[in-house]
């Protein structure tokens, strides 16, 4: 060895280990898709797919499974993103599905369409036929998440068996699937939040506005400070304030929480998030405060 | 200097207190944070524990949390200014054979635990028989529970002595003992002034200094294609003799103007541009991904293989290797048919002889065994119906490594490593 480094940062390393099992992917299934919601974790998994079959455009579609209850800067992120990349958008929506009868609109102070996305997805997957969905989920986000592979079998009912994983060693990934099963991929599996923060930083990313602090109408509910909307269900012993918040994960506006904030910039966002002492799930997402096992039931029916 | 990246798999049963040195390692450096130590001390508290269990951290499924086992490898976060931090968390019990070899097989280093007051169990040599099996090029033996044995150095040094005469029958790269309590955190994070005696740095000042760069091959120049990029863009004339060949080094160092072959074909080519993830590179090397450009135009597709003309991978589609089986299915006997996937080619193969199966606690041979069961390791031969481009697994982990697929339940069932022949 004639030089003593040849390394590469922890953000090299992830990077190539998530083209190469972009890459892979693309080269052994027939109909992959990238799901994109305009969050920070989809971002950079669009920007990875990006590099990954650079200068050749990206040659899947991405789809977006829109609860109907956005936030409107994150659409409008979402469709400039995918124009620029000159990708295919596809829209599976929650309206339509409840609209056909396929799910029924959940009711009360909690209602919200989180969990109805899971019947949106499965049923595009199956419309389109495809057999590999990207998602941007990470190993540290949540405990059952930690103990899923990278390429990770769907059953033909799209579900998820926690005790019947096929074993991943090296970078060697069984694609093998029969007609009607799908994969799901999670190729930032080995990524942590500080390290997407860190990367959207050194790309620089662009990121829906809600990312950063703005003064927002909220009110409190659990601890939470959801978005004064139309989808959340406001109580009337929940009083409305403004206060300078920002999101700290994007997801159904019913159920996403803010965090007070005073974060305009990148840097200092990825301050905030060194410091926090919270996990992004537990401090923003009431989907996932139900239960010890909430994301876990979820996952097998075939949540992302 | 930019931060870097440590794999450790750690092995160890529930009671040598794996997870609580896990729990400590995490809680230590922040990465718990307060809605997990708060949801880990409510599940405390309603099983009516006396102290946090830790261990309910790294418990990820209601089946774990429900009997008090661990399923399946856990995959688990923690970085220091100094390096990032992947621990890959293998149970103790249930197929433990199985999730140990799948964490170890990415794995940099291998942390095995012992309980000071027991010694060196038979669990202790599988583990470190597994460790090395899989080449993880760096093994800590963290002698754990030294309050228990009140800190005694002569405690540690004859488990030191036993297993270092143990591990030379082992080819042990890199080899480190560490005295520990993990309930107190002696020498975890900072130095102990419990054992004086002790010289050596704590657990996580090794984790964070041990020298990893050299452990990848950067000799043997190993490219396997994964994929070809051709963009066809009529309205971009540029690109449109744009071919670049897309994979992640598994080996060497590639630069522009290098001459490589191609196999299958044999023909010789030169590297005109590597393309990274930015932009042009002037080299590439393990693990990056990069796609790289020819000088002529040679039919490469992927599973193909580019090295260097005089440093070339074995051409072969017969295959001696070290198999773990990892499906209670069907056992691997003689004459099976399989799916091989090896680097980015996959072909059938079918087994040809299983020339012994070997106890992993005795590193007995049994050349009588017919076959190889769930959890069973054995020397095996294959045949394969297209030629692979192999090294031996001591010398490349990406290029001696292959898992089995059963094409009846599309199930991973094997995971072999290369050995020479004879």
């Amino acid at each position: 060895m004639q030089r003593s480094d040849y390394l590469l940062s922890q953000l090299d390393v992830l990077e190539a280990e998530s083209i190469h099992i972009i890459r892979e992917v693309a080269a052994e299934f027939e109909r992959p898709v990238l799901l994109f919601s305009g969050g920070k974790d989809s971002i950079v998994m669009l920007h990875l797919a990006k590099k990954a079959f650079w200068p050749a455009p990206i040659p899947f579609p991405v789809m977006h499974v829109d609860t109907g209850h956005n936030f409107p800067e994150v659409i409008e992120f979402r469709d400039r993103r995918v124009a620029e990349l000159g990708v295919r958008l596809i829209v599976a929506s929650v309206q339509e599905s409840i609209d056909k009868g396929r799910v029924v609109e959940e009711t009360g102070k909690w209602a919200s369409r989180n969990r109805l996305q899971t019947t949106t997805l499965l049923d595009a997957i199956e419309e389109h036929r495809f057999d590999a969905a990207f998602g941007g989920a990470r190993r540290d986000e949540e405990k059952a998440r930690a103990k899923e592979r990278v390429v990770s079998f769907r059953d033909d009912f799209g579900q998820w068996d926690p005790k019947n994983q096929r074993p991943e060693l090296w970078n060697l990934y069984n694609t093998r699937i029969r007609q009607g099963e799908h994969v799901r991929v999670f190729p930032l599996s080995n990524w942590t939040e500080l390290d997407v923060w860190d990367y959207i930083r050194r790309e620089q990313l662009e990121i829906p506005s809600i990312y950063f602090a703005h003064t927002r109408r909220v009110f409190e509910r659990d601890g939470m400070l959801l978005a004064d909307s139309p989808y959340a269900n406001r109580q009337e012993d929940e009083p409305v304030f403004e206060a300078m918040v920002r999101y700290r994960t994007v997801g159904d506006a019913s159920c996403t929480g803010a965090i007070k904030s005073t974060a305009t910039t990148l840097d200092e966002v990825i301050a905030e998030i060194a410091a926090t002492r919270i996990t992004e799930r537990g401090q923003t997402r009431a989907d996932d405060r139900t239960s010890e096992a909430a994301m876990e039931d979820r996952k097998k029916e075939g949540y992302f | 200097m930019a931060m870097d990246i440590l794999r450790f798999a750690t092995a160890g049963s529930v009671d040598d207190g794996k997870s609580t040195l896990i729990g400590r390692l995490l809680y230590d450096s922040k990465a718990i944070f307060e809605d997990q130590l708060e949801a880990v001390e409510r599940t405390s508290a309603d099983r009516g524990e006396e102290y946090t269990n830790l261990a309910l951290l790294t418990d990820g499924l209601r089946a774990e949390r429900e009997q008090g086992i661990t399923i399946d490898v856990a995959y688990r976060y923690f970085a220091t200014p100094r390096r990032k931090f992947i621990i890959a968390d293998t149970p103790g019990h249930i197929q433990y054979t199985r999730n140990m070899v799948t964490g170890a097989s990415t794995a940099d280093l291998a942390i095995i635990l012992v309980d000071a007051r027991k010694g060196i169990l038979e669990q202790s040599r599988r583990h470190a028989f597994l460790a090395t099996l899989l080449r993880v090029p760096h093994l800590v033996v963290a002698v754990n529970k030294m309050d228990l044995v009140g800190y005694e150095e002569s405690v540690f040094q004859a488990i030191q002595d036993e297993f270092t005469a143990f591990a030379a029958k082992l080819d042990i790269g890199d080899l480190t003992f560490i005295p520990i309590s993990a309930l107190h955190g002696d020498n975890v994070v900072e130095r102990s002034v419990n054992m004086p005696w002790y010289e050596g740095p704590s657990l996580l000042h090794h984790l964070e200094h041990v020298h990893i760069a050299s452990d990848r091959n950067l000799i043997d120049v190993r490219f396997p294609v994964q994929y070809v990029i051709r963009p066809h863009k009529a309205t971009d004339p540029e690109l449109h003799d744009y071919r670049g060949y897309a994979g992640q080094v598994a080996g060497g160092v590639l630069k522009p103007g290098d001459e490589v072959v191609h196999l299958p074909s044999g023909l010789t080519t030169t590297i005109t541009h590597i393309d990274g993830p930015n932009g042009p590179v002037q080299e590439a090397f393990p693990p990056m991904s990069v796609t790289l450009r020819l000088a002529d135009d040679i039919d490469i597709s992927r599973g193909d293989m580019i090295a260097r003309p005089h440093n070339q991978p074995r051409v072969t589609q017969d295959l001696e290797a070290m198999v773990c089986w990892m499906t209670d299915v069907r056992k691997l006997t003689p004459r099976m048919k399989l799916l091989i996937k090896h680097t980015t080619r996959t072909a059938r193969a079918m087994v040809k002889d299983v020339h012994y199966r070997l106890d992993i606690n005795t590193l007995h041979r049994d050349e009588q065994a017919d076959g190889l069961a769930l959890n069973e390791i054995g020397r095996v031969s294959l045949r394969v119906t297209q030629p692979l481009f192999v090294d031996d697994y001591a010398r490349n982990r990406l290029t001696g490594g292959f898992i089995l697929i059963d094409e009846a339940t599309n199930g991973t069932v094997g995971a072999g490593m290369i050995i020479s022949s004879g």
